[in-house]
């Protein structure tokens, strides 16, 4: 009697074990926020509807599923929303996490949030949008969007050169806030074209000829007809349009068609996203500026991994106050002096 | 005696605990206006809500011109024939007198106009909405197509009790229709209520102003407690003491008409 | 107590008369009577100021420009136009409208429907979200304001998950999809189809505010809705077939904006909800309902248009264009406030 009860005992020990084992590993394995029982981390974007967000979330999920990381995301509600993301870094706060990476709503107005988090020993990482002050986060990595308008606006100048053509310009801006991405990338584009450009931190100041005028597009298609139309009504030789993004691109593309001016103005823009390069292919927009949101992301969430197995901080680009991760011109019409990748490249390489 | 056009038998009606109308009772006789008197609380309006559809009673027996009658709805009393005029008169300020007359009830142009386009008839409604204010007697107002809002009070009263003169086929209700106007335009509408009478049609009237009931009614029924306490004329009685009858300072006679 | 028949009538009464009314009042009763007055002047004294500013504004192609630009927001604003009448609001208009355009997008794409399926799927969609709207503020007599704040959270979320972000394309679309883009001319004018459907839009809820007993009722229910249903009027009926036409509308507006864009995409529309809202109030609509009408609306989407469109060819700074917008509509909304108190 005794006999079978230990040895019933004993099969029962190694069979609760391996239950335990079993449901330990089945705990620690994948949901698709990529946790691996590791740190957690978080990702705080602008919006969770705009494209260029959806990429950066799911290049962060593969990253920190890579690194062993338990990665949690939060966006905002609409753009300009900083409530939802104060809450998201409280949130992640009493979740203990290690760190986060946020694309800011609100430059200045997430400062005081970000410091109490680096106070609990967080690591603070801005990704596309600079905070103001940029120090404010431990690191930055954004696209330089100063940098990408100039190479689109050296691209144009080269074409135009090389037609022998005199430029009239359409500057189609965001909105009339002249928040910092806005201002960079027209102002950019101006200096890489070669316009003097008054001072950089402001759009519309310049007086130089070739612009025909500047209007707003809200960053979409319908914005970017209309301002089309409106500017071409003002100017019919507009010959060159400069787009703060490839949405409004589209749609002031379909303003010009509809005046009959698709084939003699040529349509710059700056994002790279695939149906943007889907556009450099159709010849719809002459040329554009990648940016590379699942670099940022890994990088940001590689800065965090570090971070949390050595403490060490990341390094800035030298120079610049930011890690650039780099922009690409891509277009099918290269031009001398102008380093560029063709749409094909554009394909295997966009987002969204 | 001729049959009642209206006639309440035994109605009750409680709310929770509240009796509102207990064996309440009323009759309404042809060519007559019966004013409806008693305290707050005496219950008038449950019983008169009873006899314009708004409020289903818990038992007891309604009959029109004999029939027995039951309203789910006020929809129903309308199209049986009563029409009412509730203290708030029922008016779309924004609309004009011709649409407020027809509110509900438009007419629509014969044929395919109205049947398939469903264009509403305007001419013929504003020459009927001019006939019905002549009929009974009230100037035409400087524009039949100008907007209720911008009328009087007194005119605005004036619509309303045209508008149930004009649909009303058996019985017309009014709940207190000169409560808030001032003393002119009080005693014009008191006689834009005999010729309503005049014309064929019974009234019940409900009014809180001793005065008006005692000048116009041809019969006073005294609610007092949830049923009728007794039925008076501007004869039989003094207005001092209909109301020491309503407020139960004395003794209620056995019914004078 | 005669019982016999009708007696005479007595002599005519004479109820108390207006008094004569000072300039003030008689053009507060002007307005009262006719509320798109206000907003017809403003539109002329605009036309005329922007075309001395700059020549080419008074032209046939810009202002065929104009009119397309406006379009999609007019039929837009004419569905807020039926809502607002009946003391309501809707702030899912542009939720509804985008949802919609990317519905009969994918419809035509992703499920490879023809165009007049995924089309006429796509209206019924939108009729339904109004419908729902609509089913909410009558069954469950929740205010407009809160019932269309959380449906448009909700067409939002559904909008994000059925496009995955992603913009579909004029060109992979069947042509019917883009049709309302087309431009025949008309004159020295250029119209599009899709305007085209919003003016004959606007004449057939003109007529049928103004002659049908319908329109009585949607007037009588945002001016008073108690007393509309003592007189009768199936107040719930009204509201409800309010909101639903309102969605087919906002659908209809989602098929023209296709057309505008050549393409469906879920990011547009961001402003459509105080772009229409705006429209119906510069048009001399009253929030508080009973009041105003489309042809108003129509002038005040025009308003807007023209302003945009002539700031800009006379070279005002982009900046102004907010400011100016903003400043008529507190002109606008006061001004109601002012023709509302007329006396009785």
């Amino acid at each position: 009697m005794r006999q079978s009860m230990l040895s019933k005992r004993g099969r029962l020990g190694p069979a609760l074990v391996a239950i335990t084992l079993v449901l330990g590993a089945a705990a620690c394995g994948g949901d698709d926020s990529g946790s691996g029982g590791g740190e957690t981390v978080g990702l705080i974007t602008k919006t969770d509807t705009n494209p260029f967000f959806v990429t950066m979330k799911e290049g962060a999920q593969q990253a920190a599923t890579k690194a062993g990381l338990n990665l949690q995301t939060f966006a905002g509600k609409q753009d300009g929303d900083n409530e939802s993301q104060v809450q998201a870094i409280e949130s992640l706060t009493s979740a203990g996490a290690k760190g986060f990476l946020i694309t800011p709503n609100d430059s200045k107005a997430i400062v005081p949030s970000i410091d109490k988090a680096k106070q609990q020993g967080m690591l603070a990482i801005a990704l596309d949008t600079p905070t103001d002050p940029p120090d404010a986060v431990d690191a930055t990595f954004a696209t330089d969007n100063y940098q990408a308008g100039k190479l689109i606006g050296q691209w144009a100048k080269a074409k135009f050169d090389k037609e022998g053509k005199q430029a009239k310009i359409a500057m189609l801006d965001l909105n009339a806030n002249q928040v910092s991405v806005d201002v960079k990338r027209d102002q950019g584009f101006l200096d890489g074209f070669g316009i003097p450009v008054g001072d950089p931190n402001k759009i519309g100041d310049e007086s130089d000829a070739r612009i025909a005028g500047h209007d707003v597009t809200d960053g979409a298609e319908d914005g970017g007809r209309t301002a089309m139309e409106n500017l071409l009504q003002k100017d019919p030789s507009i010959n060159l349009v400069y787009t703060i993004n490839e949405p409004a691109a589209a749609g002031a593309y379909q303003a010009l068609k509809a005046a009959g001016k698709d084939k003699t103005a040529t349509i710059v823009s700056i994002d790279g996203g695939c149906p943007g390069v889907d556009n450099v292919k159709a010849g719809v927009i002459g040329a554009t500026s990648m940016q590379f949101p699942l670099k940022m992301a890994a990088m940001g969430i590689d800065a965090i991994d570090k971070f949390v197995k050595d403490g060490t901080k990341p390094q800035v680009t030298a120079g610049k106050d930011f890690v650039d991760t780099g922009t690409t011109l891509i277009t099918d019409q290269p031009q001398a002096g102008v380093e560029a990748k063709d749409s094909a490249w554009g394909k295997e390489n966009c987002w969204g | 005696m001729t049959t009642p056009v209206l006639q309440a038998s035994n109605l009750t009606k409680r709310y929770g605990r509240v009796t509102a109308i207990e064996s309440g009772d009323l009759e309404l006789y042809p060519g007559e206006i019966l004013a409806v008197i008693g305290d707050n609380g005496a219950g008038k309006s449950s019983l008169i809500k009873a006899l314009s559809g708004a409020v289903i009673p818990d038992s007891g027996e309604i009959y029109l011109d004999g029939e027995r009658v039951h309203f789910r709805n006020p929809m129903d009393a309308r199209a049986a024939g009563i029409e009412t005029v509730y203290q708030t008169l029922a008016v779309a300020p924004g609309l004009d007198i011709a649409d407020n007359l027809f509110l509900g009830r438009e007419e629509r142009k014969a044929g395919v106009l109205g049947s398939v386009f469903r264009m509403l008839d305007k001419g013929h409604m504003r020459s009927e909405a001019r006939r019905h204010m002549n009929e009974l007697g009230v100037a035409t107002l400087q524009n039949i197509g100008q907007a209720v809002e911008s009328l009087s009070g007194g005119q605005r009263q004036a619509v309303a009790v045209a508008r149930s003169a004009a649909f009303g086929s058996k019985v017309v209700i009014l709940d207190e229709p000169t409560a808030a106007l001032g003393v002119k335009e009080g005693n014009r509408v008191l006689q834009l209520i005999r010729d309503v009478r005049d014309r064929g049609l019974p009234v019940i009237l409900i009014s809180h102003n001793m005065p008006h009931v005692f000048e116009v009614a041809d019969r006073i029924h005294i609610q007092r407690l949830g049923r009728r306490a007794t039925v008076i004329t501007p004869q039989s009685h003094s207005m001092s003491e209909a109301v020491a009858i309503m407020t139960g300072a004395a003794e209620p006679p056995p019914h004078a008409a | 107590m005669s019982t016999t028949a009708t007696k005479e009538p007595s002599p005519p009464q004479d109820f108390e008369v207006r008094q004569q009314e000072s300039l003030g009042l008689r053009l507060q009763h002007l307005l009262h009577g006719n509320p798109t007055l206000g907003p017809l002047a403003v539109l002329i004294v605009a036309i005329i100021a922007f075309s001395l500013a700059n020549s080419r504004f008074f032209s046939a192609p810009n202002l065929s420009l104009v009119l397309a630009q406006v379009t999609v927001i007019a039929v837009l604003a004419l569905g807020q136009t039926l809502i607002i009448l009946t003391a309501g609001i809707d702030l899912s208009v542009g939720a509804i409208a985008v949802f919609s355009a990317i519905l009969m997008a994918n419809f035509a794409t992703k499920l490879g429907m023809p165009g007049i399926l995924a089309l006429l799927l796509g209206l019924i969609a939108g009729t339904a979200m109004g419908a729902l709207n609509g089913s909410l503020v009558t069954r469950f007599r929740l205010p407009p304001f809160i019932v269309t704040l959380g449906t448009l959270s909700i067409f939002l979320s559904l909008n994000s998950v059925v496009s995955q972000s992603k913009t579909v394309r004029g060109s992979d679309m069947p042509d019917l999809m883009t049709w309302t883009g087309t431009t025949i001319p008309f004159g020295g004018f250029r119209l599009t189809y899709g305007s085209i459907i919003m003016l004959l839009l606007f004449a057939v809820f003109w007529y049928a505010l103004s002659s049908t007993a319908w329109g009585k009722h949607v007037y009588a229910t945002g001016d008073d809705i108690e007393a509309a249903r003592l007189a009768g009027i199936r107040t719930n009926r009204v509201l409800f077939s309010v909101y639903t036409v309102a969605g087919l509308l906002y659908a209809i507006g989602a098929w023209i904006l296709i057309g505008r864009l050549a393409s469906a995409s879920p990011n547009v529309g961001a402003e459509y909800n105080l772009d229409s809202i705006t429209a119906v109030v510069l048009g001399g609509t009253s929030l508080f309902g009973g009041r105003g009408g489309v042809l108003g609306t129509l002038i005040g989407a025009l308003i807007v248009g023209v302003f945009r469109n002539g700031l800009q060819l006379a070279g005002v700074e982009v900046v102004w264009q907010g400011f100016a917008i903003g400043l008529l509509v507190l002109v606008a909304v006061s001004l109601d406030q002012w023709i509302r108190k007329v006396k009785t």
